[in-house]
């Protein structure tokens, strides 16, 4: 089959995306690795129970809508299918059922999304431990929640699966909030553009009241966080600013320090990307349409930075307008007049990311550990593993992660690429943006040495 | 007002791991040496490669320059004050047919005429006792004791910093972008400065034939990308590092019980902006080669796959020997097999500039072999 276009992705930017495309007669091609389309806003919208729809809320049950259009074109939609490579020649990599193959079109959006910041804290690598996203993916697709847990850290979505928790009925134990002054300080001039947006206020605003209303313990201002246990956890102890200190017991501690843009396809693709001082992420460099550096290869949705489930929507139409009409199937007063619109709605959905990007920044000390605390989980390298080989002279991630292996196992640096490089900075004194992040290469996600063997890969280019 | 250029008694160019043992040997004779390194020591080749310390199945032209490394190699914290991560046992080259097989016993009877008798021919049955996983298919293998593996970006930045602990000066970051003669001197100029030198000494790995054209000798040579994969940790089934007859692949487990697996396949290599891109049909035909002698990785996880920028010669050895000007030395161009060589390479370039004999047979290297 000859594709127009392949979507990696099937959240909100690359449902809207397929749906667009397969509407105007192009053929589509949309994989994703989750069994169900939805991404992670909407994950299993189209299977969940009426009772797990009003615990999870009606931003949630939306989705179905969205996911509907889709069914209903003739988009060739591939779930389970884990993409592991796309190259600047634009040649996709994925695997179904244990089965890879290769498959290539003159147009490729990169859909994939967020993914959690590390939260890099005493005894975060504990059975026990999870993100707070990790803890919602549960709820979601099957339904789960666990009792008398402790959420800590900040962020919407922190207070967003905590308050589908005690919709859940399940007891939460504590919420040690990470918030600091600071910050509010430095959200403070971007507040009258937050209240264009005050629905979105309102609603966080909901969330934090339904912890409150509940029998949940909240602390604020916490400003040190060690999980306890030797085997798995048993509870978590915490210190805050006015230097009040305590201890809760519980098996299950949910993380969350916000969700950055997940980079790995894109970089392994050699898109270029910027450095965000505020946002604290790398974010893959596009133009408005999502084109980024790599001829015929665009990013749409939060994997663009974030913005959201309803911008990524936008963002992901934008992108098919451009491939539109580049094949030639809209014309370019077409596109700009449909264009417009999506336009519009994007502006409206960022409006209010500067004052929470400010507001809810991850504090200092829980993104730059000390000591024994694990950074890198694959290779158990502790801080002080990293600042040995920093000390002699290794000060570059990819240096770091040549001499260490710190990065190079099986998660490929999500869980310690944005640590190794601020315990870089803070040791050398360099600026973030300087020192770069790992060379990221493929596969982007582990796939078995026989599935390699056996793919249809044609003959090879190169023998010696 | 333009800076003056600074001076020393050699500058090499590229850092390497030969760019750094040359350097090593140098200071230790007492010379004044930098090394300017465009990037960072072990970005490259170095850093990268698959860390095989081989004797095994080198070129009979490369033997005792081998041997004498592996001698440089048994004491590794004596030489650079580290152990590299240098571990040793056996290293086999299994043969799939008896073709394969009849081969290695010629090789081995050849080698051992010229006196070397580290390498031997066994049959399956012992193969089957040093690796009982190996696939049944396999007849017999070459077999050597004592060749191992080192880690390669550790090993190279051993170097780097025992030339520095003798005063070396290392500068990272400053590509060298022409030469030329100044009086009986080179010139050597980089963005940050210049340099003013008798001796020039041009390690620039895949680079080097470039460094050699401003320097008066035309040497082919080409750039490649040979290619690497590496698996999740599994339970320990392997020791020896083992390699295949027929085609190049490489194969060793790791002490955190990853699997590193390189093949003879390469991928395509930029050398105007340091890219390597990988054949992912080449990295599918070396994979199945790994399958098909050792069937307990068909379910392992491959993690990641990377390629390094190499230069090959036509006839595959490296140019190791003085320059056709005055005061020029090339060591360069080791067709994916120079990380074992560098130790040995050291104290050999070390001789010819101090204009003593190498006791090593470099003939065969000579930078006019290719002259015609
Ligand atoms: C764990 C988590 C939970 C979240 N929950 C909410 C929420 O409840 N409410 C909310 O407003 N926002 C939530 N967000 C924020 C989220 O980023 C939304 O803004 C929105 O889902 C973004 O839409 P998107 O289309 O850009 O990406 P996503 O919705 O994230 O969709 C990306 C899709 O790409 C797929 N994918 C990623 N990598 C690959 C690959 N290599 N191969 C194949 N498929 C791949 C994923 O399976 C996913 O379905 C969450 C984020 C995370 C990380
Ligand atoms: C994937 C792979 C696997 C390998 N496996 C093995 C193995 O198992 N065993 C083995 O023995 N060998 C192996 N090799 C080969 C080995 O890595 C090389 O032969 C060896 O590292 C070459 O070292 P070098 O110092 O000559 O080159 P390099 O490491 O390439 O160093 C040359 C340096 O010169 C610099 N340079 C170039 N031009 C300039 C300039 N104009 N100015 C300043 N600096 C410049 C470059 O930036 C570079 O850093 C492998 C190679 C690869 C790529």
């Amino acid at each position: 089959m000859d594709y127009d276009v392949i979507i990696i992705g099937s959240g909100p930017a690359g449902l809207a995306a397929a749906t667009l495309i397969a509407g105007k007669g192009g053929k589509v091609l949309l994989l994703d690795e989750q069994l169900r389309p939805g991404g992670q806003i909407y994950r299993n919208v189209e299977n969940t129970s009426m009772n797990l729809r009003k615990i999870l809320g009606s931003d949630y049950a939306c989705g179905e809508a969205l996911v509907k259009k889709m069914r209903q074109q003739s988009v060739d939609y591939i779930p389970g299918a884990v993409v592991w490579q796309v190259t600047e020649g634009r040649e996709v990599g994925y695997s179904v059922n244990g089965k890879s193959s290769l498959v290539r079109a003159p147009w490729v959006i990169i859909a994939t999304g967020a993914t959690e910041r590390p939260f890099p804290i005493p005894g975060w690598t504990l059975p026990g431990v999870m993100m707070a996203g990790a803890a919602q993916t549960l709820l979601k697709s099957s339904g789960l929640a666990a009792d008398g847990a402790v959420f800590a850290g900040c962020g919407p979505l922190l207070y967003l699966v905590a308050s589908q928790y005690l919709r859940a009925g399940v007891k939460i134990a504590a919420l040690l909030d990470t918030g600091a002054k600071p910050n509010y300080l430095a959200a403070l001039p971007y507040f009258s553009g937050a209240l264009k947006r005050w629905d979105m206020l309102a609603k966080g605003m909901k969330w934090i009241s339904d912890i409150r209303r509940s029998e949940t313990r909240v602390i604020k201002r916490v400003s040190e966080l060690r999980i306890e246990g030797k085997e798995e956890a048993t509870g978590v102890s915490y210190r805050t600013y006015s230097g009040a200190a305590g201890r809760i017991e519980t098996k299950n501690i949910f993380l969350h320090h916000g969700v950055v843009p997940n980079v790995n396809l894109a970089m392994a693709a050699n898109v270029e990307h910027l450095w965000s001082d505020e946002q604290i992420c790398w974010y893959p460099r596009v133009d408005s349409w999502g084109c980024t550096n790599v001829d015929g290869l665009l990013i749409a949705g939060d994997g663009a930075g974030i913005s959201g489930g309803l911008a990524a929507e936008a963002a992901g139409r934008l992108a098919v307008l451009w491939c539109l009409k580049e094949l030639g199937k809209i014309d370019p007063t077409e596109c700009d007049s449909l264009a417009r619109a999506q336009i519009s709605a994007l502006k409206h959905e960022t409006r209010i990311r500067p004052f929470l990007d400010n507001w809810f920044k991850p504090p200092e000390p829980f993104r730059v550990p000390d000591g024994d605390t694990i950074v890198c989980r694959c290779e158990e390298l502790t801080v002080k593993d990293i600042s040995d080989v920093i000390d002699i002279g290794v000060a570059g991630p990819n240096q770091l992660k040549s001499f260490s292996r710190a990065g190079m196992g099986p998660c490929q640096g999500r869980y310690c690429g944005l640590t190794v490089q601020e315990l870089i900075a803070k040791k050398t004194g360099r600026k973030m943006s300087d020192i770069g992040y790992y060379r990221l290469r493929p596969p982007i996600k582990p796939i078995s040495l026989g599935e390699f063997a056996e793919m249809d890969a044609g003959p090879p280019a190169n023998e010696s | 007002m333009k800076a003056k250029a600074r001076t020393a008694d050699v500058v090499i160019v590229g850092g390497g791991i030969h760019g750094c043992s040359v350097a090593l040997q140098l200071v230790r004779r007492g010379l004044k040496t930098i090394v300017l390194e465009k990037d960072h020591v072990a970005r490259h080749a170095s850093g990268v490669n698959a860390g095989g310390v081989r004797r095994l199945g080198r070129d009979l032209a490369e033997v005792p320059i081998a041997q004498a490394s592996w001698e440089l190699w048994q004491d590794m914290p004596g030489l650079v004050n580290d152990d590299c991560g240098y571990r040793s046992s056996r290293y086999l080259k299994v043969a799939r047919n008896n073709k394969e097989l009849q081969q290695a016993r010629i090789r081995v009877r050849e080698l051992h005429a010229l006196g070397f008798k580290h390498e031997e021919v066994i049959d399956r049955e012992t193969l089957n006792e040093f690796m009982p996983a190996v696939s049944e298919d396999c007849v017999g293998a070459l077999h050597v004791e004592g060749d191992g593996a080192a880690q390669p970006f550790r090993t190279t930045i051993a170097f780097k910093r025992r030339a520095q602990d003798f005063g070396a000066v290392i500068e990272q970051g400053m590509p060298v972008t022409c030469l030329g003669r100044k009086g009986n001197n080179w010139l050597v100029r980089t963005p940050s400065g210049n340099f003013e030198t008798p001796v020039i000494i041009n390690t620039a790995g895949a680079w080097g034939g470039r460094i050699a054209e401003w320097l008066g000798d035309k040497i082919p040579l080409e750039a490649h990308a040979p290619m690497l994969a590496i698996t999740e940790r599994m339970c320990r089934f392997v020791d020896p590092v083992v390699g295949t007859l027929g085609d190049a692949l490489s194969f060793k487990q790791l002490d955190n019980g990853t699997v590193l697996i390189g093949g003879g396949v390469r991928g395509v290599a930029s050398l105007d902006n340091n890219s390597t891109k990988l054949d992912m049909a080449g990295l599918s035909r070396f994979l199945k080669t790994a399958q098909d002698v050792f069937p307990v990785m068909r379910n392992t996880n491959v993690v990641r796959m990377w390629a390094g920028i190499e230069g090959y010669t036509r006839d595959n050895l490296p140019v190791i020997g003085k320059g056709s000007e005055s005061g020029v030395f090339h060591a360069f161009g080791f067709s994916a097999h120079g990380f074992q060589l560098a130790p040995a390479v050291g104290f050999t370039v070390s001789h010819l500039v101090m204009g003593e004999t190498p006791n090593l047979p470099i003939k065969p290297f000579a930078v006019g072999r290719f002259h015609v």
